[in-house]
């Protein structure tokens, strides 16, 4: 039978995964990070944390893992159902494995690749609409951080609730469409926003609005067709330090 | 600036660079965050945050993803932002050199990041044999330890980054010899050509997005000349 967790464990585990890449490297990933989200469920092992079940299960979870630092959640969840329902070590080793592919790949389309540039996206369209700087951080923090702790909730609790058979809540609808509609709305709203930010930065002079909107564009195209073989912020770096130059030996 | 100035932006610079990675990652670290809370620090929220908007341009491109090397914005959005805020005036050139600045402390951060994460592996190298045996002490140690060294990192980026870029800042300036609106468009330019980049590149895959991309565009000037 599954042992409920009581709040203060799940309280813990869940601020345990806010700090969950900590000690992360080269040699063992989230590894270590795992184990350490994971201690407060494990103190619940037979024994407790002087128990020889406790030691071994940190152990084992302490090891080399790899996700998404959200849907690490998932795994962390997943993982404590597994420890306290007394599942077979080498069964958990090879469900972690399995874990790490998906939980990676899904985390990272979700929210780096499509939430995050869109939330910045809706910020600096806020901006270009003239938000002040108040209302330009808190609609970016407001709008970030709901999917944000949104999803490593879910996450956590989708995990022990599923145990081993976490996988099919990451069939969700949300994580599998999610993706496209984001990446929709951020093109709809990067096409928006770009714009207002320009003109606003520029301010007044529409002559000088129009040479650097058709300069951006040629830009854009250029490196948009580079893509994998330039990074724009690294050209852009050598191109403003000749303008400086320029300007101050002219 | 001043040590009572700059201890606080230190402080600021260190928290926002644990952000980035190691905790809580709620994203305070963005340029556009970062660099507006340096400028309300000194007293000018709207300059700071006018250089942490087109330091997001630029962020736009860099995709945090786990085991990749990418630019830390976060001290080096501390920093171009109390560049501005600090800055005599708002005059030609300052902009500019915040941004320039930024960037290139970027660059730097990500580099520390990755040195941040080599003492890390070789210490979890070290104590691969008490892990092994599931020692809690060692775990958490372990935690603790690379938090508290990546906050040090952001804190001596942050305070490096401005003990050496606010003279030699001020000192081009004193040079400048281009008007304020050129200086602008080029920087802003760029910001805008890297960004529109990056967004077509995030979004392009997916289909119908350059057509939503191409009607925002529309809908963009549109507003404008209604505006």
């Amino acid at each position: 039978m599954t042992m409920a967790l009581p709040f203060g464990t799940r309280a813990a585990i869940f601020l345990r995964l806010l700090a969950i890449q900590g000690s992360w490297n080269y040699e063992t990933l989230l590894g270590n990070g795992i184990g350490f989200c994971l201690e407060p469920a494990l103190r619940r092992l037979p024994g407790g944390r002087d128990g020889a079940a406790y030691r071994e299960a940190l152990a084992r979870q302490s090891q080399y893992f790899n996700a998404h630092p959200y849907m690490a959640a998932a795994a962390v969840g997943a993982l404590a159902r597994a420890e306290l329902d007394g599942e077979p070590p080498e069964r958990i080793i090879r469900f972690r494995t399995a874990l790490c592919g998906p939980l990676g790949s899904v985390g990272d389309r979700l929210v780096w690749a499509s939430w995050l540039p869109l939330c910045s996206i809706v910020a600096l369209g806020a901006f270009g609409l003239g938000a002040g700087a108040v209302g330009t951080v808190l609609i970016f923090l407001a709008l970030y951080n709901l999917g944000h702790f949104g999803l490593r909730l879910w996450a956590l609790q989708a995990g022990y609730t599923h145990g081993l058979r976490v996988a099919a809540a990451l069939g969700s609808p949300v994580l599998r469409n999610g993706p496209t509609i984001l990446a929709r709305t951020g093109a709809l709203l990067g096409g928006l926003s770009l714009p207002l930010v320009l003109d606003r930065i520029i301010g007044p002079g529409r002559a000088v609005f129009g040479v650097v909107l058709l300069a951006a564009t040629v830009g854009g195209v250029l490196l948009a067709r580079l893509h994998g073989r330039v990074e724009g912020w690294k050209i852009a770096i050598g191109i403003l330090a000749c303008f400086v130059l320029y300007a101050v030996i002219r | 600036m001043t040590v009572v100035d700059l201890l606080p932006l230190v402080m600021l610079g260190a928290v926002l660079g644990l952000d980035v990675v190691s905790f809580p990652q709620m994203m305070i670290s963005r340029p556009i965050v970062a660099a507006t809370l340096a400028g309300a620090l000194l007293g000018e929220p709207a300059r700071g945050l006018m250089v942490g908007v087109l330091l997001e341009c630029f962020a736009l491109e860099t995709l945090p993803v786990g085991a990749s090397r990418y630019p830390e914005w976060a001290s080096a959005s501390v920093v171009a932002g109390s560049l501005l805020a600090t800055a005599p005036s708002a005059g030609p050139g300052v902009l500019t050199l915040a941004v320039l600045v930024g960037l290139v402390v970027a660059w730097v951060g990500g580099w520390s990041m990755v040195q941040v994460r080599r003492v890390n592996a070789h210490l979890a190298a070290q104590r691969h044999a008490a892990v092994a045996r599931g020692s809690r002490r060692v775990v958490e140690g372990l935690q603790i330890w690379g938090l508290s060294l990546d906050l040090l990192r952001g804190a001596a980026l942050t305070l490096v980054s401005l003990l050496l870029a606010t003279p030699a800042t001020h000192r081009l300036l004193a040079f400048w010899n281009v008007s304020d609106r050129l200086s602008r468009a080029v920087v802003v330019g760029l910001a805008a050509s890297v960004a529109a980049a990056a967004v077509w590149k995030l979004f392009h895959a997916v289909a119908g997005a350059r057509w939503w991309m191409f009607g925002g565009i529309v809908a963009g000037l549109l507003l404008m000349a209604v505006r």
